[in-house]
């Protein structure tokens, strides 16, 4: 009875943690589109979202109830089974990767220590590439079923696109990971807050990853499979009312989701910046000290996704060509270059 | 090759050099330029709380005039009519009645006068011809409409409204435009 019990709670905890951060995910995604939108305005001398709520606060329940209450198109010519399954593939696969990353430390509840971490699975970062890359199923899926050429186009230039530019994105994990010897991002995030911050000593594998992530959200220079003029609007061309809402805001969640990663495996996480975590929990609390930590890496994902939309307002996409140039000539070679190099670096010092 | 004009440069097409092979650089240098910007003047205003001033000399619907006693100026000679280009206004005259002083302020009035501000192209000439003081532009422009018809004024739609029974109404009318002359 008693292991019965323990397990309950546990599963009670665990439900109320990923119900805490599925909202929190959505409500940040919610907000970004604000962000998107306010800041695009701002870089191009205007004024943005005003009129609904106090300065345009209200805008994204606006936009949602729309999205909600439009009415519902089904193409005739699709493939029904397929055409609801994209946009659910692409929201849960952007949802499935918040579960390994370590939102703080741990806090305490009645007495009992919880951890701010769905699941602290020993290879975090293999199960974060393997649902990253069933990402590209929303995309082909949705573009495959909507029968539309233009829509077949872009998701065909997708999962090109985002198969190419995993592999830069994991070759240049492999230098870091040979730093840490581990997959677990708790580990990880521990390691830098007794070590310093991973980008100290992976500046260029950051850059790589960086780009790699632009590519794989799909967000501009990388918007091939959206192409607004060239495909009109690609993937989702067909999609109507909340099945194109969902693909709209799983490109948001990606975008706050691999935040969460950069900041977690390059930035310490939920580590304070100049600050010892074991003396802060002594002198004013775990659970303060969990949330501070929390309040840091919020932070660094709002730095990101600022950079996020400060890039999309700042630079045009990639021709196609250029697109796979950059990705298997010059971000392949430069991963790889990064790992043999930290490698070498890492035998060296080990003797 | 001989150059047509002493002005026309030769285009140099250099490969390019390391650096701007890495575009990074570019790339930083136009998020600066967009990061400078959020901090810039804005372009636009807040529209239905913020409005643009009028220039003095903006023309706008027309309105038709009455004098202080609320009577129409307007005595339908017709040479608005003749000076518009586009041909937007029509009108009908009638002779004042011996109880209708009080309404015109002549012995010719309009009975009927339309402004089709489809066709008018807001030139200003109708004010410049009217001898009568009785036509002038406003500082406002013509609202939406569903109908072609409903472009097309009717002289109770451009009259002014009358000093005797709204003076607030006929002052801010007029008020406006002294204010705006005043500045000039």
């Amino acid at each position: 009875m008693d292991i019965l019990a323990v397990d309950l709670m546990l599963g009670l905890e665990k439900l109320l943690l990923i119900g805490a951060i599925i909202s929190f995910s959505l409500l940040v995604a919610m907000y970004t589109t604000y962000g998107e939108r306010k800041i695009a305005a701002w870089m191009q001398d205007r004024r943005g979202p005003n009129r609904a709520g106090p300065y345009g606060l209200l805008q994204p329940a606006a936009d949602g109830l729309k999205l909600f209450f439009k009415e519902e198109i089904i193409p005739l010519s699709s493939n029904k089974m397929l055409f609801v399954l994209g946009p659910a593939l692409a929201m849960i696969t952007a949802m499935l990767t918040s579960a390994v990353i370590p939102w703080g430390g741990y806090i305490e509840v009645f007495g009992k220590q919880v951890s701010l971490q769905i699941a602290d699975v020993n290879i975090g970062i293999l199960y974060i590439f393997g649902v990253v890359s069933l990402g590209v199923y929303g995309i082909m899926i949705g573009g495959w079923s909507s029968n539309n050429k233009f829509s077949l186009l872009a998701a065909v230039r997708g999962a090109s696109q985002i198969i190419s530019y995993e592999l830069a994105m994991g070759l240049s994990l492999i230098a870091l990971l040979m730093m840490t010897g581990t997959l677990s991002l708790k580990t990880i995030v521990a390691q830098q807050m007794e070590g310093g911050w991973n980008i100290i000593y992976q500046p260029l594998g950051f850059l790589i990853f960086l780009i790699c992530v632009f590519a794989e959200c799909n967000r501009t220079p990388f918007d091939l499979p959206e192409a607004e003029n060239e495909l009109n609007f690609g993937y989702h061309q067909e999609y109507s009312s909340m099945k194109l809402g969902l693909y709209l805001f799983a490109e948001y969640v990606n975008m706050f989701i691999s935040s969460a990663v950069m900041a977690t495996l390059f930035f310490g996480g939920y580590d304070i910046p100049f600050v010892n975590e074991t003396q802060l929990i002594s002198s004013i609390g775990v659970n303060l000290t969990a949330l501070l930590g929390f309040v840091a890496l919020f932070s660094k994902i709002l730095f990101f996704l600022f950079l996020f939309i400060w890039v999309r307002w700042t630079i045009p996409r990639f021709r196609y060509d250029q697109l796979m140039d950059l990705g298997w000539k010059k971000l392949i070679p430069l991963a790889l270059a990064n790992m043999i190099i930290t490698a070498v670096v890492l035998l060296w010092l080990n003797k | 090759m001989e150059l047509l004009t002493k002005r026309a440069k030769v285009l140099e097409q250099k490969p390019m050099s390391f650096m701007e092979k890495l575009y990074l650089p570019a790339i930083l240098k136009g998020m600066a330029i967009t990061f400078s910007h959020m901090f810039k003047k804005k372009a636009t205003i807040h529209y239905p709380e913020e409005k643009r001033p009028f220039s003095p000399v903006f023309r706008g619907l027309h309105v038709l005039n009455r004098d202080e006693e609320g009577r129409e100026n307007c005595t339908a000679c017709g040479l608005c009519a003749v000076a518009c280009p586009a041909e937007a206004i029509t009108m009908e005259a009638a002779e004042r009645q011996t109880n209708e002083e009080h309404l015109y302020r002549e012995e010719k009035y309009a009975a009927k006068y339309e402004i089709n501000m489809l066709r008018c192209i807001f030139c200003g000439l109708c004010e410049e011809a009217c001898p009568k003081d009785a036509i002038y532009m406003s500082e406002t422009f013509a609202p939406s409409n569903f109908t072609r018809k409903g472009f097309i004024y009717s002289k109770e739609e451009l009259l002014i409204p009358n000093p005797i029974t709204d003076r607030e109404k006929f002052d801010i009318a007029k008020g406006l435009r002294e204010a705006q002359t005043k500045k000039n």
